[in-house]
């Protein structure tokens, strides 16, 4: 129903209209009268921030953790410009997130007025789409067609700015039903003929591999239900990339692990060997391919996907599919159903047996130290001692980003909350702000380096202030680990500003923001310490202190092709060699 | 431990196949900032833009049409399409060079205008009228002393007639790029 109201007053009610219970955001001048509204009424809860980036990376953590849009609320100028980087990681990892900033009155619009900036211009390359709201007559429009272009087809984050007299001035709302979009109606269906092809190749194949990706999760629940049932009908190996962590459970015996830089022997090696490659929802990112010119040079490649220009982007592919995942793999599952098909058993136990041999090499392992805790062995005791319960994990960027992905398995989708295309530094703290938000009575733990960690560290005060019982667990090897692994291994060891020297006391950090500080130093120490995070009904700083000069493997190095990996063994003696006096007093 | 130079944790670029030159419509909503948004996606992605028209097409449903003369490899050229397509104010992308080519001939149709300015007196001045003739250009404006031409035609006849003018005492041109359509009864 129409209904006269000032634009302020619309964008509440049009968040209400499209079911938002949280937003995130910080006050300032060019947002007064949108936040004059928000304190005025209690469908839209507000969780403030203490810098406008967590604010878009807590709505990517709420978003990522319920398949929700995430709702961000920042003042115009630096309110804008700082959550650029957030709006870079939403759009390089496709969650959807509406961003609404206030701008300067529509007549001071290229004054160089105060807390002026180009908004639309300065954000255009980082969103999937924004618009500038000149008219109020359009208000309500743009904000609904805002949440439709974020969540649908590949998602995406979106950035409305509405000047300062827009939210003022008075018009006609109008409600979200009956606004069809113009140009934007991405393909969900899949092509029929090409997914007959698909189930037939796949059939066909002796040495079937589906590499999914966080496309599989962004579809949905279904999506991730569907999955499992066609690799269990077909009897496919999964391997996934570091975003599609959970769509396959990790306890499946059809689960090889991650693939990629970082990820598992058995899963690299079944890349470069396999002879029908299904990427579902996965984009052939640089992290996954390695060489282009040596990637998975026999097989034919398969590649379902929402986004038609993220086929043949990197990798020429055979058959490219173009839909939702949930949509193509239903279709799938029925041809495959219909067709019957008799797979060749003989060759597919040969494949398996492969597989098992490529698994024997236990490519994780690591030595052991009863002294020194090892950041692996840390974070398989949080995966034990939490993987009974509700659990959602997040993270920040380097290598105990990686060993939280290669030792905390995931079963379900929706759990895992990292920065995998843009890398982000310090995206996991608030992160874990929003999941904790969307699931206040789940254990909500970020598992964090001692330099990200710092990069965000202010939203503490959100996590104390809002009551949201956060558990950042820090493995401090007081480096950059993943900068100094790379000049260790690229730059002939020359380790040139990776050491983070006067880091912060934790505990006492973690006492000055009002939450509880934990430390560990030896391994017979961490599981009581772990323990005593989780009962913690408040926030906590966790500070892990692990051995220092430990390195992510196995990788592939650089230039190189997936068979050419490097495992912990191969290196481990060498680069103890490497590493100076003054890096050698560390370990 | 292997160590390949150059120290990068980035693939090699791969070498490329042979680039060609390609003739984009591109029907979008006439909106502001809708050129900024096809122009930044080729500056941020690292395409070529060899030539860039745009013009209101639909005054009722507000629609510019934009036409684009880009290089690259097929597969930069198909990527070039989908990151078009994905942008939302953008209703159709169609590849005239591919059109034309299925329909059998080499190119779509493709015009452009030129404004040449030419400053000179006596026999070069007479040439220059002479050659202008032969082009088919028209005198738009003129003195004892210059003739400003004005040249409708393919890029190479355009480019032709300039090389030309050039010792004939050509001092300014302005072009308009490229506007492209494609031959046939079907409409974009």
């Amino acid at each position: 129903m129409a209904k006269i109201m000032t634009g302020a007053e619309m964008v509440i009610k049009a968040l209400a209209d499209q079911g938002v219970k949280h937003i995130f955001g910080y006050p300032g001048g060019a947002v007064l009268p949108i936040y004059d509204e928000l304190v005025q009424q209690d469908k839209v809860e507000h969780v403030l921030v203490r810098h406008e980036q967590g604010a878009v990376h807590a709505a990517e953590g709420y978003a990522r953790s319920t398949g929700d849009v995430g709702v961000v609320l920042v003042t115009s100028g630096p309110g804008a410009t700082n959550a650029v980087t957030g709006l870079t990681d939403a759009l390089m990892d496709s969650i959807p997130v509406v961003c609404i900033t206030g701008q300067v009155p529509t007549h001071l619009i290229g004054n160089d007025a105060f807390q002026e900036c180009d908004t639309v211009g300065i954000t255009r390359p980082c969103t999937k789409h924004n618009w500038l709201v000149k008219n109020i007559d359009d208000l309500a429009r743009v904000m609904h067609e805002a949440f439709y272009v974020a969540k649908s087809g590949r998602p995406g984050p979106v950035v409305v700015d509405v000047p300062k007299d827009i939210q003022f001035a008075s018009g006609t709302y109008v409600g979200p039903s009956n606004i069809a979009h113009k140009t934007y109606r991405p393909q969900m269906k899949g092509d029929q003929n090409a997914i007959r092809q698909a189930v037939e190749l796949l059939a066909a194949a002796k040495r079937p591999l589906f590499y999914t990706g966080g496309g599989v999760i962004n579809s949905g629940d279904t999506a991730t239900k569907l999955l499992r049932e066609l690799a269990g009908m077909a009897g496919v190996p999964v391997t996934s990339t570091l975003m599609g962590l959970g769509a396959f459970p990790a306890s499946h015996e059809q689960w090889l692990g991650m693939l990629g830089m970082h990820g598992t022997y058995q899963a690299n090696l079944a890349m470069h060997d396999c002879d029908v490659m299904v990427c579902i929802g996965a984009r052939f990112d640089d992290r996954i391919t390695g060489r282009i010119d040596a990637f998975s040079p026999d097989s034919t490649k398969i590649h379902i996907d929402i986004d038609p220009s993220s086929i043949n982007k990197n990798v020429a592919v055979d058959l490219p599919i173009i839909g939702d995942v949930a949509y193509v793999l239903e279709d799938m599952i029925r041809v495959w159903r219909n067709l019957a098909p008799d797979i060749d058993k003989k060759a597919q136990a040969a494949w398996w047996k492969q597989i098992d041999t490529w698994r024997a090499k236990d490519c994780l392992k690591y030595k052991a130290n009863v002294d020194i805790i090892m950041p692996q062995y840390a974070i398989q005791r949080i995966y034990e001692l939490t993987r009974e319960r509700d659990t959602y994990i997040t993270t920040e960027v380097g290598q105990h980003q990686m060993w939280a992905a290669q030792f905390y398995h995931f079963d379900e989708p929706n759990r895992w909350m990292t920065s995998g295309g843009l890398g982000t530094m310090g995206y996991g703290l608030p992160a874990a702000v929003g999941v904790q938000v969307a699931h206040p009575d789940s254990l909500v733990i970020d598992i964090a380096g001692d330099a990200s960690v710092l990069m965000t560290m202010q939203e503490m005060s959100t996590a104390v202030q809002h009551n949201l019982p956060i558990k950042i667990f820090i493995l401090n090897n007081q480096y950059m680990g993943m900068v100094r692994q790379w000049q260790q291994l690229l730059h002939g060891n020359r380790l040139s500003h990776s050491y983070m020297e006067s880091l912060p006391d934790f505990v006492k950090l973690a006492e000055a923001y009002g939450c509880v500080g934990l430390r560990a130093e030896k391994p017979a120490e961490l599981d009581d310490a772990i323990m005593e995070m989780v009962k913690v009904d408040r926030p906590v700083l966790f500070d892990c202190r692990v051995a220092s000069l430990a390195n992510c493997y196995p990788m592939i190095p650089s230039g190189e092709a997936h068979n050419k990996m490097l495992l912990g063994d191969d290196v481990d003696d060498e680069l103890d060699s490497a590493v100076g006096e003054k890096g050698k007093v560390l370990v | 431990m292997p160590n390949k130079s150059p120290s990068t944790h980035y693939p090699a670029q791969v070498l490329h196949e042979k680039t060609e030159s390609h003739t984009l419509s591109v029907l979008v909503d006439n909106e502001p900032g809708v050129l900024a948004r096809v122009i930044g996606l080729f500056s941020g992605r690292g395409y070529n833009i060899d030539s860039l028209t745009v013009s209101e097409v639909s005054h009722e449903a507000h629609l510019s049409r934009i036409t684009m003369v880009t290089k690259g490899t097929p597969m930069v050229i198909d990527q070039i399409k989908h990151q078009l397509e994905r942008l939302v104010p953008v209703h159709v992308v169609d590849d005239l060079t591919i059109v034309a080519q299925e329909a059998g001939h080499e190119k779509p149709l493709e015009r452009e205008l030129a404004l040449a300015k030419v400053v000179g007196k006596g026999d070069r001045r007479v040439e220059a009228l002479r050659i202008a003739e032969a082009f088919r250009a028209h005198v738009v404006d003129a003195s004892t002393e210059h003739f400003v031409f004005e040249l409708t035609g393919r890029i190479s006849k355009i480019e032709q007639f300039l090389v030309l003018m050039q010792p004939l005492g050509l001092v300014e041109v302005a072009r308009t790029g490229v506007a492209a359509i494609s031959r046939g009864k079907e409409g974009m």
